[in-house]
C-alpha cells in the first residue's frame, strides 16, 4: 500500500509579524498611558472602600495639604467672577477678576489676595503659599470663602462640595473646614480618596458579596 | 520577512588567494524579542491603574442647640473611639470611669474586631460610635475610622470634640505607648 508521503514542513515560524504587533501595542500603551500632571499642591489622599467615582464638573474643591494649608480650587468660570466680584464689593479687596478667572487654585489670606493673583505661575506652589488661614476658630477665613461660594451658586444646582485631604494633615485643621461647611449649612460634602477593596469577611464584604449595591 | 537576502546577487568572484569568508546566516531568532515585548506589555497593563479619584460621603448633622434636640444615645449602646497620635487609637464603652478603668488601647487593626463584638452584642438601635479626634491625630486617622464605620455598616456614629480630660488621658497614654516602645 503506497501511502502519500507528507512533505516534511519547517517548524520554524516567521515570528516577525507577531513582533510587530507585541511592539504596536507597546507602543500603544507607552504613548497613551498618562502620567500624572504634577500638581501644584501635592496631596496623597487615604483610603477607603467608597466605591463612588468623585464628581468631576461643577465641584468646589477645598485642598488641605500635609502642613494643614488650605487652598480652594473650583472649576466654574462663570462663578469664579460672581465671587471676585462679591469679595471685591463686601470686603473690598480690589481683585483683578480676569486673572481670578483664571487662576487655578486660590490661596492667600483675604487681605494678600491681589497679590496673590499677580504671582507668577512658577510662583503659585502649594509649599510657597500660605494658604488660607483657618486655624484660627475666631477669624477662620474659609468661612467667608464659603458664604461667597454658596452665594454665588443660589438658585442653581448645588456644587459637589469635595475635600481632598493629605494623610499627614493634622485633624485641627479638618475640623476648622468642616466648621467653616457647617457654618453655611453645607452638611453635605464628599471625601477625595484612593479606592480600595473591603476586607475580606467583613459586614460590607458580605453584602458586596450578596450582590446588594453598596447605598453609599 | 525577517531574513535578509544574504545571497550576494551572485557573480562577483574574488580573485584567487583571497579566502572566502564563511556565509553566516543572518537569520535572527525574534523569539527573545517577542517574549522582551509581551512582557513590557503586560507590564504596562499592569501597572496602569485606572486611578478614579472616588469620593467618600460625609452628613454633617445640624448642631443642635437646645439640649431637648439633641440626639439621645442610650449609655449600654455606645462605644467611644479616640484617635490619638501616632495611630495610637483608644475606645471606652458607655462613660468614662472617673479612675479610668475601661479606658483601653488599640490600634486601627484590632479596633474592628472590638466593632465587630460591639455590634454583636448590642441591639441595633441602641448602637451609636463616637468618633473622637484629638488634635494630634492625622486626617488619615479620621478617615480610616469613618471607612471602619462603612465596613462594618454602623450607620450611626458621630463625630465629637474632645474634652479636656479626655485629651489629657489621650496625651498620656500616647505618652506611655511611645515609652513602651522603645
Amino acid at each position: 500500500m503506497g501511502r502519500a508521503k507528507l512533505p516534511r514542513k519547517s517548524t520554524n515560524i516567521d515570528m516577525t509579524a507577531m513582533c510587530d504587533v507585541a511592539f504596536l501595542l507597546l507602543s500603544f500603551f507607552i504613548l497613551t498611558t498618562k502620567f500624572k500632571p504634577s500638581e501644584a499642591i501635592e496631596v496623597k489622599t487615604p483610603n477607603s472602600v467608597s466605591s463612588k467615582v468623585a464628581p468631576s464638573e461643577n465641584f468646589v474643591q477645598v485642598i488641605l495639604d500635609k502642613d494643614g494649608k488650605v487652598f480652594i480650587a473650583m472649576d466654574k468660570a462663570d462663578k469664579k467672577e460672581l465671587i471676585a466680584n462679591a469679595l471685591n464689593t463686601t470686603q473690598n479687596l480690589g481683585l483683578d477678576v480676569n486673572a481670578f478667572k483664571n487662576a487655578e487654585f486660590f490661596g492667600a489670606p483675604l487681605g494678600s489676595m491681589a497679590s496673590f493673583l499677580k504671582l507668577a505661575p512658577e510662583a503659585k506652589k502649594g509649599s510657597l503659599l500660605p494658604g488660607i488661614p483657618v486655624k484660627d476658630s475666631a477669624n477662620n477665613e474659609l468661612v467667608t470663602w464659603m458664604r461667597v461660594i454658596k452665594e454665588a451658586y443660589t438658585g442653581e444646582k448645588e456644587p459637589a462640595y469635595l475635600l481632598k485631604g493629605d494623610n499627614f494633615a493634622k485633624y485641627p485643621a479638618f475640623k476648622a473646614i468642616i466648621t467653616a461647611f457647617k457654618k453655611n449649612d453645607i452638611l453635605k460634602f464628599q471625601m477625595i480618596t484612593n479606592p480600595e477593596g473591603a476586607p475580606v469577611g467583613t459586614d460590607l464584604w458580605k453584602k458586596g458579596q450578596a450582590g446588594e449595591k453598596s447605598e453609599e | 520577512m525577517a531574513e535578509m537576502d544574504t545571497s550576494s546577487g551572485g557573480g562577483h568572484k574574488k580573485g584567487p588567494g583571497v579566502k572566502k569568508g564563511k556565509k553566516l546566516s543572518t537569520r535572527v531568532d525574534l523569539t527573545p524579542m517577542v517574549d522582551l515585548g509581551f512582557l513590557l506589555i503586560t507590564f504596562f497593563i499592569f501597572t496602569t491603574t485606572m486611578s478614579e479619584a472616588t469620593a467618600m460621603r460625609l452628613f454633617l448633622p445640624k448642631d443642635a442647640d437646645k439640649p431637648e434636640e439633641q440626639n439621645k444615645a442610650k449609655e449600654s449602646g455606645v462605644i467611644t473611639i479616640l484617635l490619638g497620635k501616632d495611630n495610637h487609637v483608644f475606645y471606652y464603652e458607655g462613660t468614662l470611669k472617673p479612675d479610668g478603668s475601661n479606658f483601653k488601647s488599640s490600634n486601627f487593626k484590632e479596633i474592628r474586631t472590638v466593632l465587630i463584638d460591639k455590634k454583636a452584642r448590642t441591639p441595633e438601635k441602641d448602637l451609636v460610635v463616637v468618633i473622637k479626634p484629638s488634635d494630634d491625630c492625622t486626617y488619615k486617622n479620621v478617615v480610616d475610622i469613618l471607612d471602619e464605620m462603612a465596613i462594618n455598616i454602623l450607620k450611626r456614629y458621630a463625630l465629637v470634640d474632645i474634652s479636656d480630660s479626655e485629651a489629657q488621658l489621650v496625651k498620656i497614654s500616647d505618652q506611655s505607648a511611645a515609652a513602651g516602645q522603645n
